[in-house]
């Protein structure tokens, strides 16, 4: 048996990524870099990088918990490491070898604290808000202005199916999901309170009929193309389809909302898995990140706010006024984040989300 | 002196292996049935045995996510069989209709599969032996394309802003697109378009080796053309059409990437389930105990798949 496992985990190493001197093997969110970090970091290091991408916390998760997969570097969401670093899953940070880690804004740096004590597994990476990206002539031809940017587009059916046939789409996320409906039916988005998952249930189902589809980062480009019309999304991810119908230019435009009645907000983690094969590098890609320019350069191509304190002074004018991207003061009022479940909440929680997908 | 070495050295390098081979004892025989069995025992015993094993286990967050069945303590071995993951499967309706969707879509493919297949692989068996491999070729050439890619490309025809609807619309059929992807329309153009060739070609190998003085005879005896193929050549095509079908329906029941890519929220697949409790749920007791179920549900085609190789190979002797 002995024998068995260890050519088990040989077999497993092999078909993870390469082990090797100088490497660098990052697992991040789909379109959630600057074109030019990776290369610019390669340059500045000679480590070399392989970077893949995924597109939802739960498959970050499928991952982490299978173990050996080969990555140096992960980006789960605040409330997904504080789970997985209870399993056992990450090393803790070695701040001291991080140069740059005095440039962390102390506030954000105290709030993902809540979730991870003495922020010891995760450095924050971006702060992203989950809202509502739209096709503006779409809309506006089918429901009432003041509907537009409110969640009743997607939670409430008569809404939902006037919009139906423009196509609407929602995240494959139970968590990201199950929150803001909580949060519409004037209940705590953080509940685990059976009967309130059950009314959060019944209001997605109610609704499920006018969705095309449940996906993560499909409507990037399908929003940009004019496949669908609405969808229920991540700031940056929106925004970058905003960009992207306007360089087509196929008479496509594309908001994104942080709806009226409140969204999520949220950390996207730096964090080492404890079997990567080279933590060293890890460190010095975060440390790198850091930087402000780096830092900067990140957010002015994916659109997603940073943590960074000295960065600020480097992101464009129109990214740092984007209220999409740094909410106001007031919107971010309603703004609500996610605390991490309990084992028998989030069983709870994906059962009734694939009753809703599947439509049984 | 003995010249024994001097002359094994100068036979070929097989034979030599053959001889120290059998010297300790192992015969040809025995080794080609070694590979195989081994090869059957890694790749396909123990992955199988590995599944079983966690799909009677309890889901946890943990590395693995799920906990041991056996404990070992104190001089006792104890062992912990979770069947709630197979019983859930009963009880979920979920699961059920998911199997029996699958099943329908990938029957109803067959059907179509069939229905398209069986002409063109006529035909091919008909033509003149040039314009034969040149057909052959053509069915052929498509998996030079990676299927992922050739699915991908449905993806690009049939969306909402895609090249038929675009057409339709310039041509003034329709004013508002037809929704086709994330329909189970599309995982029907999917699943048919990929499986066809191993519809025709099962087809067309029986088909070709089918004597035309057989049809010459009924032809003879009076019967028009579509009396003999209905008494003559489909029956013995029987065996072709039943391994056909086999082929083109088993693998289309557990299909996982034409319906991902090209179906909706509404269509139900096996496949999809099995993804979704791997990775959404994070459940791997249960996404194992519907594997183990699914592999069952696969045996009894197998099995009739079996069979009809069987009966073609008998028929061939």
């Amino acid at each position: 048996m002995k024998k068995l496992s260890t050519f088990t985990s040989i077999l497993a190493i092999t078909a993870g990524a390469a082990v090797a001197e100088g490497e660098l093997n990052i697992y991040n969110w789909s379109d959630y870099i600057a074109e030019d970090t990776i290369a610019n970091f390669e340059a500045a290091t000679g480590i070399s990088v392989n970077y893949d991408v995924y597109d939802s916390n739960e498959i970050l998760e499928a991952k982490m918990l299978t173990g050996s997969s080969g990555y140096d570097l992960v980006v789960p969401s605040i409330e997904f490491l504080a789970r997985q670093a209870k399993a056992g899953v990450f090393s803790p940070i070695d701040k001291e070898a991080l140069s740059n880690y005095g440039n962390l804004d102390p506030v954000i740096l105290n709030i993902v604290a809540l979730n991870d004590p003495d922020n010891t597994f995760g450095v924050p990476y971006t702060m992203f808000t989950t809202g509502i990206g739209y096709n503006v002539t779409k809309v506006a031809s089918r429901i009432e202005a003041d509907q537009i940017g409110s969640w009743d587009m997607v939670f409430d059916p008569k809404t939902a199916a006037k919009l139906a046939d423009c196509g609407v789409a929602v995240l494959d996320s139970p968590s990201e999901m199950i929150a803001p409906a909580l949060n519409y039916l004037g209940l705590d988005p953080n509940s685990e309170d059976t009967d309130d998952l059950e009314q959060a249930v019944a209001l997605m189902q109610s609704v499920r009929p006018h969705i095309r589809y449940f996906h993560s980062s499909q409507y990037i480009n399908d929003l940009a193309n004019g496949d669908i019309c609405v969808a229920v999304g991540y700031s940056g991810d929106v925004l970058q389809a905003r960009d992207r119908a306007a360089e087509a230019g196929q008479g496509v435009e594309v908001a994104y909302a942080i709806p009226t009645e409140g969204g999520q907000v949220g950390f996207d983690m730096l964090a080492i898995p404890d079997d990567a094969p080279n933590p060293e590098n890890a460190l010095a890609f975060i440390n790198y990140i850091l930087e402000p320019e780096v830092a900067a350069a990140i957010t002015n191509y994916v659109y997603y706010a940073n943590p960074n304190t000295l960065a600020t002074e480097f992101v464009d004018e129109e990214v740092a006024s984007d209220p999409g991207i740094y909410p106001s003061a007031e919107i971010s009022a309603h703004l609500f984040s996610l605390k991490p479940h309990s084992a028998r909440y989030d069983r709870s929680l994906t059962r009734a989300w694939t009753t809703i997908k599947t439509g049984q | 002196m003995n010249r024994a070495p001097d002359i094994e050295s100068k036979l070929p390098a097989g034979q030599f292996i053959g001889r120290i081979l059998n010297r300790f004892g192992f015969r040809g025989r025995g080794l080609v049935i070694a590979i195989p069995t081994l090869w059957l025992l890694v790749f396909f015993l123990i992955p199988f045995l590995v599944v079983a094993k966690i799909s009677l286990s309890e889901a946890a967050i943990a590395r693995p996510p799920y906990l041991p069945i056996w404990e070992w303590s104190d001089g006792f071995l104890s062992f912990s069989f979770n069947f709630g993951n197979y019983m859930f499967l009963f009880e979920d309706p979920l699961y059920l209709s998911a199997y029996m969707e699958s099943v329908k879509i990938a029957g109803v493919a067959t059907i179509i599969a069939l229905l398209l297949g069986y002409p063109m692989a006529y035909l091919i068996a008909r033509s003149a032996p040039n314009t034969r491999n040149l057909l052959l070729m053509l069915v052929i050439l498509p998996f030079w394309t990676s299927f992922l890619l050739r699915v991908y490309a449905w993806i690009g025809f049939l969306k909402s802003n895609g090249i038929i609807n675009n057409f339709l619309m310039s041509m003034g059929v329709i004013d508002e697109p037809f929704v086709m992807l994330q329909t189970d329309f599309a995982v029907y153009v999917g699943i048919v378009y990929t499986y066809l060739p191993f519809m025709i070609l099962p087809l067309y190998a029986n088909l070709v080796k089918l004597d035309p003085s057989y049809l010459e005879a009924a032809s003879d005896l009076g019967a028009r053309p579509i009396v003999s193929f209905f008494t003559v050549t489909l029956p013995l095509s029987m065996s072709g059409i039943i391994a056909g079908c086999m082929l083109v329906f088993i693998p289309a029941v557990g299909e996982f990437v034409v319906p991902a890519l090209l179906g909706g929220p509404d269509t139900l697949m096996i496949g999809s389930i099995l993804w979704n409790e791997f990775f959404s749920n994070r459940d791997w007791p249960i996404a194992s105990a519907v594997a183990i179920v699914m592999l069952f549900v696969l045996v009894v085609p197998i099995m009739l798949l079996r069979r009809a190789q069987a009966a073609e190979q008998e028929a061939a002797s």
